[in-house]
């Protein structure tokens, strides 16, 4: 049998870094293969090689026997390697049917075929089941349909191996099974697909064999079935990983405190951020509290509310009870925000510059308007050693840190102050799992020393792991919170969509 | 009330109009084909100086008037060429290179006209384009040919842009240039594309004063006319038919002005009266562009294989 796809000895090194490292690799007809790997593995750059994005330093790829000249999108497409990136290409003020089109044709021609390009959509669509109106533009579809365009225009392009580079990281627990019932369609059909992600969870459902990447080498290869959770973690990270997990929620006596509270909440934004509806929530001393969430629903706007950066137009936002212990005096919030690089911190500044800078006319730090630089350094010097942050010297831009130890150096400067408000907006995205489990340990921590804490997260397992109680918000609105024992998948899931939104 | 009426009944007036406009039509569909790639020209100014100068001297030296308007395209061309080097290939702040190229051609132009004029005590004159008597049209059979290619280009630049798929990409790669890169379309050169064939477009604007509005070269003739397509595209949300209408809104305003000039009489001062189009036309920006939606990847560089 002739495989779909061979990748043979590829390496490809970027100045000192071997992205891949004599990566060899195969893929059958019908087939599903996982691509594993942490941030960094090298998952991107070897889909980037095959999709003729980057040229290999050495190795060959071949295509149905045949091998594929490197650096040529335009070949990989011919020979029927479609991509579905992450981040959807697709082009926002224009329909459906001109997404699917673009690039199909010649661009020279004359007149456009858009009858006959409107049928095969509408075959491809009902042959598939991804049901999609042509005249739609693509701003008013939700982050489902736009991936099912994607895939769609994949298949329109005639995709006999179709790469999906992490499909779920936007989609609801049901449009993901959605998807999985698409891409079982596809492999019914014929198709190969390399299904790239890091949720364990998924890849054992779909997959069929799996490939992992640790440092730009192929650490492990097998069939799904033979793999575990725990092996393929292991092979991930390489080495044992400890999950984090809350123990039992404090008592409800503990909890008398309440810390944050928002009140009818409403605010919207003049850019085309999803306004907020009238949000209630109350964050108690001693406890986690969740909001779950496909992005877009108003998460980020609602962090900069709760962070001071937008007004709300509407309600209020504070200290909650008269008994609160910071109404005698200015209450401390912890600021993570979602952007780490760009809300963050600075990047051009140095490490000890960004990890004084929220403070900088605290006393500590500055007098009269002057700088105390050693203080600054010393500080910066205790956080970097407390919350483990990797780095050559405090002077560094901040910005030459990898995301995990910047947002490690952002949770040291932010949860050093022993603030009693914390609020984190994706606290640990796009980091990897070592990292992930640090914030993780931070949070808890800080919520066993009394702090109130809401999280803001996208990612489920995140929720179910920390959070003591769990709200969804969908299109700006903000379901109550509730003990996340009561939660399961498919409510979170159903809330997430909009619908069911308990009252 | 009346006089209004007399105005817009009589064909002299629409007659100004559709000449004003002319310019300003070629000027927009330029600025529209640049910005619907993604790429703001800035150059525009100059760019119509340079064609109005090199159109100019081509039929001054002998040339024929259609080949006056070719050399004025070729010109633009080859500041567009210069354009989208600097911001599609290395890329460089599209402000500043666009400001740049206006500064840049403007100067080059007034130079060599002053270099092979050295002792001019008017501007030397040539033989204009001439109005089109055998036209049955009323309004149109006192244009000059170059007004009736600015009305066709307008249909044809619709057609291109919503029927074929060169003006589909065209419209991607203003939207989101990794979209069309991941379909195996080269950015670059659909850019370069745009800007080029935009800004040829700028200087067959600029010829228009030289070759059919007036009959010579002078200095500050453009007088703001690029900078007025900048604002008409916005207003135009970037449709070809809007640009045609909001050109001769423009014309309108300004012909309007020069009659009330003349029959106002002295009682305002006359700089009142060539600030009415300006002050209308933002008024009519405010009212309209106030929700346009911009092309998604405008001013946005591309940079392959960055994310």
């Amino acid at each position: 049998m002739v495989s779909s796809l061979v990748i043979d000895n590829v390496t490809k090194q970027f100045g000192g870094l071997i992205a891949n490292n004599n990566i060899s690799l195969t893929l059958a007809r019908g087939e599903v293969l996982a691509l594993l790997g942490e941030n960094g593995a090298g998952k991107s750059t070897l889909m980037n090689i095959l999709f003729g994005h980057y040229v290999a330093d050495s190795g060959s790829i071949s295509v149905f026997g045949e091998s594929l000249t490197p650096g040529k999108p335009q070949e990989a497409l011919a020979r029927g390697v479609g991509m579905v990136h992450q981040h959807f290409t697709l082009a926002d003020n224009l329909s459906v049917l001109d997404n699917v089109m673009l690039g199909a044709e010649k661009l020279a021609r004359i007149a456009s075929g858009r009858a006959a390009a409107r049928e095969r959509l509408a075959t491809l669509s009902s042959q598939f089941g991804l049901t999609i109106s042509p005249d739609a533009l693509i701003r008013s579809l939700s982050v489902g349909e736009k991936q099912r365009v994607e895939i769609l225009k994949a298949l329109y392009r005639g995709a006999r191996i179709l790469i999906l580079d992490e499909p779920t990281s936007v989609l609801t627990p049901q449009e993901a099974s959605a998807l999985f019932a698409t891409l079982k369609r596809l492999v019914t059909d014929g198709l190969s697909i390399i299904f790239i992600s890091h949720k364990l969870d998924e890849v054992l459902a779909i997959s069929d064999r799996v490939a992992v990447l640790r440092q730009g080498k192929l650490v492990f290869e097998g069939a799904t079935r033979e793999a575990t959770k725990a092996s393929l973690a292991n092979a991930m990270v390489g080495r044992e990983v400890t999950r984090i997990q809350r123990d039992g929620g404090s008592s409800e006596k503990e909890l008398r405190t309440e810390l944050l509270q928002l009140n009818n909440v409403s605010a919207d934004c003049p850019d085309s951020r999803m306004p907020l509806d009238q949000i209630s929530l109350l964050v108690r001393a001693g406890e986690i509290v969740a909001i779950a969430g496909v992005s877009g629903n108003g998460q980020s706007l609602l962090a900069d509310v709760l962070f001071g950066i937008v007004k709300p137009s509407a309600g209020t936002v504070g200290a909650a009870s008269p008994r609160s212990t910071s109404s005698t005096k200015k209450q401390s919030v912890a600021r993570i925000p979602e952007d780490r690089q760009h809300t963050g911190s600075v990047g051009d500044l140095t490490v000890w510059e960004n990890a004084i800078l929220p403070r900088v006319s605290d006393s500590r730090f500055s007098k009269w308007g002057w700088l105390k630089r050693t203080n600054a350094r010393a500080h910066a010097t205790a956080l970097v050693k407390r919350f483990d942050v990797r780095l050559s010297s405090i002077e560094q831009p901040i910005r030459r840190l990898s995301g995990g130890n910047m947002q490690k150096l952002i949770l040291g400067r932010e949860l050093s102050e022993q603030p009693e408000v914390i609020v984190a907006a994706q606290p640990t995205w796009g980091l990897d799992v070592g990292a992930v489990a640090f914030v993780h340990q931070q949070l808890l921590d800080a919520r066993a020393r009394g702090a109130a804490v809401l999280m803001i997260s996208e990612d489920l397992d995140e929720v179910f792991a920390l959070a003591d109680r769990i709200a969804v918000m969908s299109k700006g609105r903000l379901s109550d919170a509730v003990s996340s024992a009561h939660w399961t998948r498919e409510s979170i899931g159903l809330a997430m969509a909009g619908e069911a939104l308990a009252a | 009330m009346n006089e209004i009426l007399l105005l817009l009944a009589d064909v002299d007036f629409w007659v100004a109009v559709l000449r004003i406009a002319t310019p300003l039509i070629f000027g927009t569909l330029g600025v529209l084909l640049c910005e619907r790639a993604g790429v703001l020209n800035l150059g525009i100014e100059g760019i119509m100086v340079a064609g109005a100068f090199t159109g100019w001297l081509t039929v001054y030296l002998g040339g024929s008037l259609w080949l006056g308007v070719c050399i004025a395209a070729l010109t633009g061309a080859l500041f567009g060429m210069l354009h989208s080097l600097l911001v599609v290939r290395l890329p460089l702040s599209q402000h500043v290179a666009g400001l740049g190229i206006t500064l840049f051609a403007t100067s080059l132009s007034y130079y060599t006209y002053r270099v092979t004029f050295p002792k001019v005590e008017s501007p030397p004159k040539i033989e204009s384009f001439a109005e089109m008597n055998w036209l049955p049209i009323p309004i149109l059979s006192q244009q000059t040919p170059l007004t009736l290619l600015a009305l066709a280009l307008v249909p044809t630049i619709g057609y291109v842009l919503y029927r074929t798929p060169l003006g589909l990409a065209l419209r991607a790669v203003g939207e989101n240039p990794q979209a069309v890169e991941s379909q195996g379309i080269d950015v670059m050169r659909l850019r370069t594309g745009a800007i080029v064939a935009g800004s040829a477009l700028m200087g067959v604007g600029g010829a228009f004063l030289t070759l059919a509005a007036f009959n010579s070269f002078f200095f500050n003739m453009v007088n703001g006319r690029g900078w007025i397509c900048v604002a008409l595209i916005v207003f135009a949300s970037w449709r070809p038919g809007k640009a045609l209408f909001g050109a001769i809104l423009f014309a309108f305003f300004d012909a309007a002005q020069l009659r009330l000039q003349q029959s106002g009489g002295g009682a305002l001062p006359y700089q009142l009266y060539l600030m009415l189009p300006y002050v209308l036309s933002i008024l009519a920006l405010v009212l309209v562009a106030r929700k346009a939606a911009y092309p998604q990847a405008l001013m946005q560089p591309y940079v392959k294989g960055a994310r």
